[in-house]
């Protein structure tokens, strides 16, 4: 039995200077894991290297192996494109399509990928919102800019746009950094409901969120991985003593 | 003591206020100076021109030399022909060269061979127009050995790329790294990504860059006065001369008779129209699809 996605030996760097240090992580299907750590550590270029878009950035390199249900997704035969329809991604700004409706920011997955009919499309975007509670704020202004919606709005547009394409990982880097604390409230909910279909890795510096939210947490220093366990452990008995200055506030 | 400093307190604002109203009213002097030219020659060409426009100007063409009458139909539709043989060329080429620039051209563009074509293509926008006119003349002119519409079609177009270019690069970079990565996050493959989120996503902007460019290369003289030439009759096929407004014009007012420099007045008020038209319909289509600027930022 092996974990649904797990990295071994994962480095990255950005031109020669190396930002992430042979991280070991295993994610379990519907569970949530947090990745804590302080500003710069390299949490985000982590979860980046997780969906391969890191390697789209100039001059940024991974090694290592990310396995997603075993298979090596960084193998030379395997396409990022596909990876990441598997493996979707929330960003820390939200950043719904310019110009497209609401609708079509959260069909256009799907209508890229080739589906043409009206009935599955219609049906996804509702779906969709659904999940990410959205559709009832917006149900009958489908057809209105999803840029005219508000920060937190377009926030779960976008998580919504993220699962209409069904991946089976969700990676969200700090989702609701730019929020206020009701839609962020808002998000939280949707992730614990979320779980039942979909795995999540998020980043978060909001360690009240990670313990509310998650199921493990791992906490990241200086591109290395010093702690990784269950939320309840690492938030009350941390194991190295860098995590426990970390989590009681006394560096980062 | 107290009364000296309220004194210069006072004196200093009050100078400093009327120098502020000195350089606003400069300001609003520059200003309306600016827009004078145009109202000015706006006015003078619907003088001049406006009594030989008839319905005989817009379908006929022009009657031999020395009979009065005829009009300008073949160089109005001639015009037409020629813009859109050099938005045929110009628009997919300079559209083309700006997906390269912003979107492949290494390091996001900042690759040493984007800015070789980057410097090309400003140095190209300031070429006179009659140079480039001369080369299409010893490239396809005489190869071809005659004038003809595609001759005159392909100098616009030359003189459209730069433009076309360099305003499309401009709005594809206003669009933020973070949507393109938003789009290869759905797992769509980086062209589908360009093409149907990035350009789509600001084709209100770069329509009206287009049109602006289509505006200015419609009313340029000099390039097809040795490629397309200057035809009397109604065009007859694109690999033959052609007639354009602006090249009428210019005929017509260096003649030495007075029905022509009536015409040519006329055709200079339809061209100016024509420009017109086009920036007004720039502004409408702009003010349509253009929430997509004021927004498309974040
Ligand atoms: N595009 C880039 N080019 C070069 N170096 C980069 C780039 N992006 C990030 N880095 C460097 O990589 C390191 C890790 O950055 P990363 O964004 O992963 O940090 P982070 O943990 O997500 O920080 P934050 O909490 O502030 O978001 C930092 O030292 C940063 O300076
Ligand atoms: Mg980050």
């Amino acid at each position: 039995m092996y974990s649904l996605l797990s990295t071994q030996n994962l480095s990255a760097s950005f031109g020669s200077t190396q930002v992430l240090k042979n991280i070991q992580m295993d994610f379990d299907e519907f569970t949530v894991s947090a990745i804590i750590g302080p500003s710069g550590c390299g949490k985000s270029t982590f979860i980046r290297c997780l969906n391969r878009l890191h390697e789209e950035v100039a001059e940024a390199s991974a090694t290592g192996k990310v396995l997603l249900q075993g298979h090596d997704i960084y193998a030379s035969d395997v396409d990022p494109v596909a990876i990441r329809r598997k493996i979707g991604m929330v960003f820390q700004k939200p950043n719904p399509f310019p110009s497209l409706s609401i609708f079509d920011n959260v069909a256009i997955g799907l209508k890229l990928a080739g589906v043409r009919r009206g009935a599955i499309l219609r049906e996804t975007v509702e779906r969709s919102l659904k999940l990410a509670a959205l559709w009832e704020e917006v149900k009958d202004k489908l057809n209105s800019q999803g840029t005219s919606l508000s920060g937190g709005q377009q926030q779960r547009l976008c998580i919504a746009r993220a699962l209409a394409v069904e991946p089976s990982v969700l990676l969200m880097d700090e989702p609701t950094s730019a929020l206020d604390p009701i839609s962020t409230a808002k998000i939280e909910e949707l992730m614990t409901e979320l779980k039942k279909t979909v795995t999540i890795v998020i980043v978060t510096h909001n360690m009240q969120q990670a313990a509310r939210i998650s199921d493990k947490t791992a906490f990241f220093l200086l591109g290395e991985m010093i702690e990784y366990g269950e939320t309840s452990e690492l938030f009350t008995a941390p194991k190295d003593q860098r995590t426990e200055r970390y989590i009681t506030g006394r560096f980062g | 003591m107290q009364r000296h400093f309220a004194d210069y307190i006072f004196r200093s604002y009050r100078k400093r206020k009327a120098i502020n109203a000195l350089m606003c009213g400069l300001l609003v002097l520059a200003a309306t100076l600016a827009i004078f030219p145009l109202f000015s020659v706006f006015g003078y060409v619907v003088a001049q021109g406006y009594s030989a426009l008839n319905w005989e100007f817009f379908t006929a063409v022009p009657k031999p030399v020395g009979e009065i009458g005829g009009g300008m139909a073949n160089a109005l539709l001639g015009t037409c022909t020629l813009v859109a043989l050099a938005s045929l060329i110009g628009i997919p080429w300079g559209v083309s060269v700006a997906l390269y620039l912003s979107e492949y051209g290494g390091k996001q563009g900042r690759g040493r061979f984007a800015g070789v074509v980057r410097f090309s293509a400003d140095m190209l926008s300031s070429i006179p127009s009659i140079i480039v006119g001369l080369f299409v003349y010893a490239l396809v002119v005489i190869t071809m050995r005659r004038f003809s519409a595609v001759a005159g079609g392909l100098a616009l177009g030359i003189l459209m790329i730069p433009t076309v270019c360099r305003t499309t690069e401009e709005l594809l970079r206003m669009i933020p790294e973070h949507i393109r990565e938003a789009g290869l996050a759905l797992g769509l493959p980086r062209w589908k990504v360009i093409l149907w989120i990035i350009l789509k996503g600001s084709r209100g902007p770069i329509t009206t860059g287009i049109m602006l460019s289509i505006a200015r290369v419609s009313g340029e003289t000099a390039p097809l006065l040795f490629t397309a030439f200057n035809n009397r009759f109604w065009q007859s096929g694109l690999d033959q001369p052609i007639a354009s407004l602006p090249v009428q014009i210019y005929t017509y007012a260096i003649s030495p008779y007075d029905d022509w420099h009536r015409q040519a007045w006329a055709g200079a008020l339809l061209l100016v129209m024509l420009v017109f038209a086009m920036n007004l319909l720039t502004r409408v289509v702009f003010n349509s699809g253009g929430n997509s600027k004021k927004q498309g930022g974040n």
